[in-house]
């Protein structure tokens, strides 16, 4: 007999695994590894400012999420590198948030599930969260899936052919701060760019078209969670970073094995 | 504004912070004429053609003939070896749903081989004709193409032209492309426009060829294949 704990935290996190699937290919296919990184460290201080508001913490991390990335989206370049930007952004964004949860008042947190995850103690209503808010991100991201893929392959031909940029910048930003809220019980603020990009890396040398990388990304997501769990409870690890180590092996394996062409 | 003029463009002005990229521009795009847009480096180009297709924001104005189907081939792809895309979905991209008439416009731009290749795995020239059966799927009115032929070599570069003038002989689609290379395209195009942040000469090659301000551009070897002799006789260095 499977522990319910156990069955419920697998459950949590395939759904993780799926709506990671075709955010982490837009980001790995767009090179905004670094993005993805400011966006989940702004959710620490989305989660201090909800509980010092008395408000659900989910909300606080959309909301500063959203806020983070649109910000970095829409504010024009200011004579800095791009990764230098976002690595300004991306630190300042951790570090606030770790001195608001110290400074706030009413702010009771426990750090170390907030940065790696805290899977096996999720409840019914959070399964229920993760599921509609990725049934959302998912059904957004099929309907706009075209506009999608034009404006990572080329925003001069999409603009050209009629589509909306801005469009594209809202769903790929507000998507990804939704998924930054829904995955931080899995695997914390400090592991969610590798749940995008991990699989996506892994399942690139294995794909020959952008939806059969999705899949794959979706199946090895998969996998590492099972995998995953199944390690942080035989072995007593946490369950967040067990779950990267079994994604960062598939991928050492996907890197390693025959190339196609 | 003559009625006929696919795009119309008064006063055309893009500046980024202090710098002004384009400077008053005007100039038309006729219905079904070859028209050639050059000039040096950093002379406005590309910022041209982002103003034509709206990624840039502009002061002046821009007018497009009312519906207005527009076909933009990009310089080049920067992020396909990062996303895996047989040829035959990048043409599917354009929202085109019917295999049949995609492959038939693949192989009317001679890429039918290519349908189940990998965007990143094609060579300059195969790239350039996938991009421009991808702008053709719209049957547009006017081709935009950003210096289609920049890393082809010469016999590749020549077949592109062959094919492009093809198509507008069948089609009467106008073009509007951006070029560097002046002698192969200047024989190819109706007019000439000669940018250098402002329009500093326009016309059929022949006139841009004797202007002076293109010659100052250019310097005097830039001569267009057939007129070359007529202008050496004005050199008198190097």
């Amino acid at each position: 007999m499977i522990d319910p704990f156990l069955l419920k935290a697998a459950l949590a996190g395939l759904l993780v695994a799926w709506v990671a699937a075709p955010l982490g290919c837009l980001v790995v296919w767009r090179r905004m590894a670094y993005f993805g990184d400011a966006t989940g460290h702004a959710a620490l201080l989305g989660v201090a400012l909800a509980m010092s508001l008395s408000m659900p913490p989910l909300v606080g991390v959309v909301v500063v999420a959203s806020a983070m990335a649109l910000t970095i989206t829409f504010t024009t370049r200011s004579g800095f590198a791009a990764d230098t930007m976002l690595g300004v952004f991306s630190h300042a964004a951790l570090a606030i948030g770790l001195v608001a949860a110290a400074l706030l008042p009413g702010v009771r947190l426990n750090l170390i599930n907030t940065l790696l995850g805290d899977i096996l103690t999720v409840s019914n209503r959070e399964i229920i969260w993760i599921a509609l808010g990725g049934a959302v991100i998912l059904a957004v991201m099929t309907a706009a899936w075209r506009g999608l893929l034009n404006a990572t392959l080329s925003p001069e031909l999409m603009a050209a052919e009629g589509g909306s940029l801005i469009r594209d910048k809202l769903i790929f930003t507000l998507s990804l701060a939704v998924f930054v809220a829904l995955s931080m019980k899995l695997v914390g603020i400090l592991l969610i760019t590798a749940m995008l990009i991990l699989p996506a890396a892994a399942a690139a040398p294995l794909a020959r078209s952008p939806e059969r990388m999705v899949a794959i990304s979706a199946l090895i997501g998969s996998v590492s969670v099972l995998g995953g769990l199944w390690l942080s409870w035989e072995a007593d690890t946490p369950a967040g970073p067990s779950i990267i180590v079994v994604a960062s092996l598939v991928f050492v394996l996907s890197a390693l094995g025959p190339r196609k062409n | 504004m003559p009625e006929a003029s696919l795009i119309t463009a008064k006063g055309l002005t893009v500046s980024r912070g202090k710098r002004v990229l384009l400077d008053a521009v005007d100039f038309e795009i006729l219905p079904s004429e070859a028209l050639t847009l050059i000039g040096p480096n950093g002379a406005g180009k590309t910022t041209l053609i982002r103003a034509l297709i709206g990624m840039v924001p502009y002061s002046g104005t821009l007018t497009r003939r009312k519906g207005l189907r527009l076909g933009y081939t990009p310089q080049k792809l920067p992020l396909e070896q990062l996303i895996p895309m047989p040829v035959d979905r990048f043409i599917a991209l354009s929202g085109e749903r019917n295999r049949a008439r995609r492959r038939e416009m693949l192989a009317r731009c001679g890429a039918e081989d290519l349908q189940d290749s990998q965007m990143a795995a094609l060579s300059g020239g195969e790239t350039q004709r996938v991009l421009l059966a991808r702008a053709l799927m719209r049957q547009p009115d006017l081709l935009i193409l950003d210096e289609p032929t920049q890393g082809l070599d010469s016999p590749g570069e020549a077949r592109f032209y062959e094919l492009l003038s093809d198509i507008r002989a069948e089609t009467g689609v106008a073009v509007f492309m951006v070029s560097h290379d002046l002698h192969m395209v200047m024989a190819q195009s109706d007019r000439v426009i000669c940018l250098n942040q402002h329009i500093c000469c326009s016309g059929t090659p022949g006139v841009v060829a004797e202007d002076p301000s293109y010659l100052q551009l250019f310097g005097p070897r830039a001569g267009i294949a057939p007129y070359q002799h007529h202008h050496h006789e004005h050199c008198d260095h190097d």
